[in-house]
């Protein structure tokens, strides 16, 4: 396994048109060894397309991307040798059994036969799928599927893996078997570049790299994420009714952010101290009664629609 | 290229195949039906044209005359009416193809030794069938003369002087000259160019449909292994069509096989090739398993059907259409099944068709790998 701490993909500028369409706008990335990459953004954001560009499946339009370190215009076989990719939607085959999507991507993968036999039983085991090699692949419940499909494409080993979406449709539980088993591949020295629109899984990553309108728009480890992008404090405010006490807010002067949560209200203010008793005023002189307002830890979530929000005000 | 990715996918292949058993059948029946339907449909001898006769005399002599036309299988005099209204009628409505009249005055000019004319009125829409009929009715207005000549002859006793020329036909390869024994490997050749292409038309497309693809291209399988490992299977189900439709031929239809079995597969193997390639190039191209069979449709029935000599003989069409023909793969390998088939030909005169295959299936399998790119969009 590659040392931890070597850097494994580096993204130069990278540029993707489609037509005029720009998807990914000079984005600058890198991974090292035994790091856990996430890429978070909005549908459409370019997240795709960039993984894409450094797995050798889409030419950059410009820029230049190492993987493995080769380029992944010029040398794009010497990657694939060297990378996993699970795609966004499942591609194995539906009508293959288990056990023959195995044999088959094994083959693919170039996995001697010594060693095939090995794999299959450890990809059967991890994917839980001890006594089901016959099943027809179709009929899987959809979290076995995509740790079949995640098996399948680690097979050969690659010290680098490209994971899009890959638990979208999998129930809570199996989520978290997904990612303890990206974390002890990660341990094993395998850098995991995945995207993810799931907050809570956003968490899990060693660093998160923010992407919006095929930009990134900041990165850092969840923690330094929240610390830089939320300037101010974050305050719970649960009230009822929820549209009247969000139309009273709508104009307050110092509220910098304001975003709905469930069934309670984030707020983004200077002071909590100074502001809980001012809103609590406002709110109340609407005829809105506040059950609770108390400063609270932002959450991923709350950094990714500050910034979001703060960007599309940007642009417009 | 590496064999155990070769083999990898072929054994995918043929699963994915058995697996799907309508398509399966669907691959085995569609060429037998076809197959049915061509050797039934296409015909070129022309039979039991309908005709309607006007007798105006209605004489022994008159009725002697009819029944000659009514004794040949060309025609099947099918009512006799007693009025032009009627006869025309008829013609309109396209009841007969071919109404004779036979004169007030036929048996007594004959009898005098005067010269008759019998009126033949042609529908000639159809102008081939036009042109049989006329000249099938003057072969039996000549062997009738033939008739009444000698009976003359006879009757003033002097000696029958041969005609001087007459021709000795041999018809060879065709002895009958059944239009069936030129139409039913025709029919075979044009099966096996539309499901050959068919077949191998869905494969790559219904890769990219299904999100397969986006796997498969990630990994190192190289194009030239896909094509191989894909046009493999398919091959083998093409083969065994082709041969249950020669079979068909042979035993159902009877048409005579002369030739030798080693060429006959030799050749349907280039044949194969070239359409298998070619509905690979095209699945290549268009991505979607709709567009890339109906393209693979067009691509291999209409040129096989229309300028391969199927229908009408090369030599016969307008120059520019015959140089068209030159690069219709079909062209090639009509004339080898035909001969094959009724000449019995050697390879040794199969050669110049075949290696003009052996360039096709070179030439499709070089643009389909080339064709294919392991990128998306």
């Amino acid at each position: 396994m590659t040392d931890l701490d070597t850097t494994t993909i580096v993204g130069h500028d990278l540029v993707k048109r489609f037509g005029t369409f720009v998807a990914v706008d000079h984005i600058n990335l890198e991974a090292r060894a035994g790091e856990v990459v996430g890429f978070l953004g909005p549908n459409g954001a370019g997240k795709s397309t960039t993984i894409r560009m450094l797995c050798g499946l889409l030419r950059p339009t410009s820029g230049q991307a190492l993987v493995a370190g080769y380029d992944v215009a010029r040398e794009a076989e010497q990657v694939r040798r060297h990378i996993g990719y699970m795609s966004q939607k499942f591609s194995l085959y539906n009508d293959l059994r288990v056990i023959e999507n195995i044999r088959f991507f094994g083959s693919m993968y170039d996995v001697p036969a010594a060693m095939l036999k090995e794999r299959e039983a450890w990809v059967l085991e991890m994917a839980g799928l001890v006594g089901r090699e016959s099943t027809v692949t179709g009929t899987l419940p959809s979290g076995w599927k995509q740790r079949l499909a995640l098996g399948c494409a680690v097979l050969h080993r690659p010290p680098i893996l490209f994971l899009d979406e890959p638990t979208s449709g999998v129930d809570p539980i199996s989520r978290r078997q997904f990612w303890e088993l990206i974390h002890s591949m990660a341990a094993d020295g395998v850098t995991v570049l995945v995207t993810t629109h799931y907050m809570d899984e956003a968490e899990y990553c060693n660093r998160l790299i923010l992407i919006f309108h095929g930009r990134i728009v900041a990165s850092g480890s969840p923690s330094e994420l929240k610390q830089q992008t939320m300037t101010g404090e974050l305050l719970l405010i649960e009230c009822d009714p929820l549209g009247r006490a969000l139309d009273a807010l709508q104009h307050v002067p110092d509220i910098r952010d304001l975003a709905v949560f469930g069934n309670a209200l984030h707020v983004v203010v200077q002071h909590a101290q100074t502001a809980i008793p001012h809103l609590r005023g406002v709110l109340s002189g609407q005829g809105v009664t506040v059950s609770r307002i108390e400063p609270i830890h932002p959450s991923l979530e709350d950094v990714f629609v500050s910034l979001t929000a703060q960007l599309s005000a940007h642009r417009t | 290229m590496r064999c155990h990715r070769l083999l990898a996918i072929m054994r995918k292949e043929t699963l994915q195949i058995r697996r799907d058993l309508p398509s399966l059948l669907i691959t085995v029946a569609m060429p037998l039906l076809l197959m049915l339907a061509f050797g039934y449909g296409v015909r070129f001898d022309v039979q039991h044209i309908p005709v309607y006769v006007y007798d105006r005399e209605g004489s022994q002599q008159s009725q002697d005359f009819l029944k000659h036309f009514q004794a040949s299988e060309y025609f099947s005099v099918i009512k006799a009416v007693d009025s032009y209204p009627a006869l025309i009628d008829a013609l309109d409505a396209g009841a007969c193809r071919l109404a004779i009249v036979i004169p007030t005055d036929f048996s007594e000019r004959l009898n005098t030794g005067g010269s008759v004319g019998i009126q033949a009125l042609v529908d000639a829409t159809d102008n081939n069938t036009a042109n049989i009929s006329l000249s099938y009715s003057e072969s039996i207005v000549q062997a009738y003369n033939q008739r009444l000549r000698l009976d003359w002859v006879q009757r003033h006793g002097q000696d029958v002087m041969p005609p001087p020329l007459r021709i000795d036909t041999r018809t060879w390869f065709n002895e009958n000259l059944e239009s069936t024994a030129n139409i039913v490997p025709g029919v075979v050749a044009i099966i096996m160019a539309v499901i050959g292409s068919f077949l191998t038309s869905l494969t790559i497309a219904r890769e990219w449909e299904r999100g397969t693809m986006e796997q498969l291209v990630s990994t190192p399988v190289t194009p030239i292994e896909l094509m191989v490992g894909k046009l493999v299977p398919y091959f083998a189900i093409g083969l065994i069509d082709t041969m249950l439709c020669a079979g068909l031929a042979i035993w159902w239809f009877e048409v005579p096989f002369r030739g030798q079995w080693g060429v006959f597969v030799l050749s349907c193997t280039l044949f194969l090739l070239v359409v298998l390639a070619l509905g690979y190039a095209v699945s290549v191209v268009a991505k979607s398993q709709l567009a890339a069979s109906q393209a693979a449709l067009i691509a291999t029935f209409l040129p096989a059907f229309l300028l391969s000599g199927f229908l009408y003989p090369i030599d016969q069409m307008p120059s520019v259409i015959r140089i068209i023909t030159h690069v219709i793969p079909a062209r090639y390998f009509m004339s080898v099944i035909r001969d094959v088939f009724l000449k019995g030909s050697p390879l040794v005169y199969l050669l110049d068709d075949l290696l003009a295959l052996a360039v096709f299936a070179t030439l499709l399998t070089l643009l389909a790998t080339r064709a294919f790119h392991k990128t998306l969009a």
